[in-house]
């Protein structure tokens, strides 16, 4: 879906990235741990997240995230805001909670972007 | 020891400030995006980009201070990190998936889960590891580029 679509789903603010509505989000990733959006995330997913510092966007760019989704209202900092507009990563801001954002989504037809952690060895990123 | 080719295929040197949270990534975000500017492939880059990230936000985590380096050579692109701190006790230990001696500061940061040296390790082709006891640590990471 599109992430214009997200944004309607959970009523959700976008911060950064107006221009970029219409990108296709198709699979997602749900973490607060940065250490383990790293392992187990892919490329072009969304991430949602309660973690709302630099080093989000940052292992957002790293992995070539398509968007983050910050959820609980976790509230952003303009260091924050400048370092997603420095490496062009969209960002959407919801008050519902992980477990809802992701519910609402995975409803939607949005899958994880993996389904178990470890189940394949696999030393690409695919 | 090195030999000249490799030593001339260094593309750039970074210093890392330890317990600096603030900027924490910034040395691979920039690091990544030379590798853009070059046109490297997409998945060569991520790798890079990942391995750069957790050694860079392990440095700022345990060491005073340290550098990240790359070199780029037509079959391969090397990552070095040196620090000055405290070393690793047991290497061993070290590389299992949860272990950590992360503080408090390091997990506000989303970090110190103890995945970091086993994620390097994962987007590595050939890795090394070695650590004086306070002195410091050395990690050498390869990502091919002949797609192996």
């Amino acid at each position: 879906m599109k992430l214009s679509e997200i944004r309607d789903i959970l009523d959700a603010r976008v911060i950064v990235g107006e221009d970029k509505l219409d990108l296709e989000i198709t699979t997602a990733f749900g973490a607060d741990l940065m250490s383990d959006v790293l392992a187990f995330a892919r490329s072009g997913c969304l991430l949602i997240t309660g973690l709302s510092n630099p080093q989000a966007v940052r292992t957002a760019y790293a992995l070539d995230i398509a968007a983050i989704l910050v959820c609980r209202g976790k509230s952003l900092t303009d260091k924050f805001i400048e370092i997603a507009k420095e490496l062009g990563i969209p960002i959407l801001w919801t008050r519902y909670i992980m477990f809802e954002s992701c519910g609402k989504l995975f409803q939607e037809g949005v899958t994880g972007c993996i389904r178990k952690a470890n189940e394949v060895e696999d030393k690409h990123i695919a | 020891m090195p030999d000249d080719d490799y030593l001339e295929s260094l593309e750039g040197s970074y210093y890392v400030q330890g317990r600096d949270f603030v900027d924490a990534g910034i040395v691979s975000s920039e690091i990544k995006k030379s590798l853009k500017e070059k046109g490297m492939p997409e998945d060569i880059i991520r790798k890079v980009a990942v391995i750069t990230f957790e050694a860079e936000i392990n440095i700022i985590s345990y060491a005073e201070q340290g550098t990240i380096q790359m070199f780029i050579r037509p079959d391969a692109i090397t990552i070095e990190a040196n620090d000055v701190g405290p070393g690793i006790e047991d290497i061993e230990l070290a590389l299992q998936e949860g272990y950590s001696t992360a503080d408090e500061s390091i997990r506000e940061m989303g970090f110190g889960a103890g995945m970091g040296l086993s994620n390097i390790k994962k987007f590595s082709d050939v890795f090394e590891l070695t650590s004086e006891i306070g002195k410091g640590t050395h990690l050498k990471s390869v990502v091919k580029l002949n797609g192996q």
